[in-house]
């Protein structure tokens, strides 16, 4: 071989390299080199691997129903964050009752959490996103536990019953669920969806036009006097009378919460969402959350909306809580495999009481 | 007679790339987002949004100047084949550069997403709110994405022949130097 082949050929292999090593940074970059790295599609894939696949349908907390209303604020939120809406005003809300799980059809009786989603619209046209659930902590701190949980408590192949010797084992390893446990078996149940407290579960940063920042959470406080549902009878309630009740009650009239925001504290913890914080925290309340119409989801205003926590105006920003960047990931994948595929109801909008009752 | 240019005007070649370096980072920021659910992930789509929208306007920018300016022909020994195929790549190019940010901003709108710049600035929505439509632009924009990294890929082997095998002046007329 002579010397000008052979510095050709050089030349040939070094450009093999420079596009080899630009793909392998291409691949290192998109996860395909790290097979362990937990992504949005393996935790919407655990939660489908839990409670099956239903097309259409979220694949988190699929049974629901549209609300829409307004939020009226007092002002008092200006202090904590320079966020448009919490001037003293009125603005737009899409929302969602839903309870917890995947399963579109489960009776409401089940012992599971009601959850209220919203979608605020400031005049300048920002928008604030959130899922609150009636508990003031979360079941897990970290995405990983939550897709292991996923797993560790989805039906058995063979007995079509999660395995209670796998939930035992994720306890076993996962001391920071008692805490969630405990308040499920001990809190008592709303009867209502109109009736419950709904947390923020994960903490925020909220800045104020000072440029000063806090650590908050929230939670929404109803005015409807709090009535608990007897736990030893939920399998003989009818299977949608969340839904059924929330319904007539909007016939009513407009139901109302107060939004209370809680300032942390040196020494709370920022990051972690199964411990909660003490209740001498000061609260301010900022304003008025009214509900005054529901809708079934699939004519409703809802469905096409994700509530992803991050979806914040600003003055607002994320905390260091890991569950956060996952569940707007998780809820972006939910969003495009269920809108990809064909609707049908849900039974919280198939049931004849809800349909005629929307007013 | 003319004088034959043997570069691009310099105000395209130093575009070119600016342009190169935004859309590798903007390719890798991409793929790596949507694969964690790690705190990068926030900070990664809030820097994906804008810096797309950079791209769009450079890309617009780009072809003004390309059609004003002077455009260094190719080797008369070039086999026709291989002319083809530098025509089409820098087609398609062209087309991925304006496409990706347009499906992506129309993606958001189908979502219903607010597309937030930085701090309270944001765009219009692109196109209705329209579940259908935003999981095919989703799925389409991951696709497009791979097609423009494949495409810059055969790109940058096509230079890097050019400039050290072939050794013809294709590589130099980009070069942001004289």
């Amino acid at each position: 071989m002579n010397r000008i082949t052979s510095t050709l050929l050089l030349r040939l292999a070094l450009i093999g390299v420079i596009l080899l090593i630009f793909t392998a940074g291409f691949a290192f970059a998109a996860g395909w080199l790290s097979p362990h790295r937990l992504t949005p599609a393996d935790i919407v894939d655990s939660l489908q691997t839990n409670s099956g696949v239903h097309p259409g349908f979220r694949r988190a907390h699929a049974k629901g129903l549209c609300i829409e209303g307004t939020f009226q604020a007092n002002g008092n939120g200006a202090a904590l964050s320079k966020a448009q809406l919490f001037m003293p005003g009125e603005v737009p809300v899409i929302g969602r009752f839903s309870t917890g799980g995947g399963q579109p059809y489960a009776p409401d009786g089940r012992l599971v959490f009601h959850a209220i989603a919203l979608s605020l619209t400031q005049a300048n046209g920002e928008k604030w996103r959130m899922a609150l659930d009636d508990t003031p902590i979360f079941v897990v701190a970290t995405p990983l536990a939550f897709r292991d949980l996923q797993l560790a408590t989805a039906p058995d192949i063979a007995t079509g019953k999660p395995d209670p010797a796998r939930a035992a084992d994720f306890l076993a390893h996962h001391p920071e669920t008692r805490a969630f446990m405990d308040w499920i078996r001990e809190a008592p149940l709303p009867s209502s969806f109109a009736n419950g407290t709904y947390y923020s579960i994960n903490s925020f940063r909220f800045t104020n036009a000072a440029g000063e920042t806090r650590h908050v959470r929230w939670s929404l406080v109803p005015e409807t006097p709090f009535e608990a549902l007897d736990k030893s009878k939920l399998a003989d309630l009818p299977p949608d009378f969340l839904f059924v009740d929330v319904v007539r009650r909007l016939r009513q009239g407009p139901l109302r919460w107060h939004m209370m925001i809680t300032v942390a504290q040196p020494g709370d913890p920022l990051n972690d969402a199964t411990k909660a914080w003490p209740a001498d925290r000061p609260h301010v309340d900022v304003g008025t959350l009214t509900i005054n119409r529901a809708e079934p989801e699939e004519i409703g205003p809802c469905r096409n909306i994700t509530f992803d926590p991050l979806i914040l105006p600003s003055g607002m920003s994320p905390s260091d809580d890991p569950l956060l960047p996952a569940r707007s990931g998780v809820y972006a994948v939910s969003l495009t495999r269920r809108d990809g595929e064909p609707v049908d109801p849900s039974a919280a909008s198939k049931n004849p009481e809800t349909r005629r009752g929307a007013p | 007679m003319k004088p034959v240019v043997t570069q691009f005007p310099l105000a395209l070649r130093l575009v070119h790339w600016l342009m190169a370096v935004l859309v590798i980072a903007m390719l890798f920021i991409g793929i790596g987002m949507v694969s964690t659910v790690s705190e990068m992930r926030t900070w990664l789509i809030d820097l994906h949004k804008p810096l797309g929208i950079l791209i769009l306007c450079l890309a617009a920018l780009r072809v003004c100047l390309r059609l004003t300016g002077r455009t260094p022909p190719l080797p008369d020994d070039l086999p026709i084949w291989q002319k083809a195929a530098a025509h089409a790549s820098h087609l398609v190019l062209y087309a991925l550069l304006f496409a990706l940010p347009l499906v992506g901003w129309t993606m958001l709108s189908a979502g219903g997403y607010p597309i937030a710049l930085f701090g309270a600035v944001h765009l219009p929505p692109l196109g209705p709110v329209d579940p259908m439509l935003f999981a095919f632009l989703r799925r389409a924009h991951t696709l497009l994405a791979l097609l423009l990294f494949l495409t810059i890929l055969a790109h940058l082997g096509a230079a890097l022949f050019h400039a050290w095998i072939r050794r013809d002046g294709v590589f130099h007329s980009m070069v942001p130097w004289r």
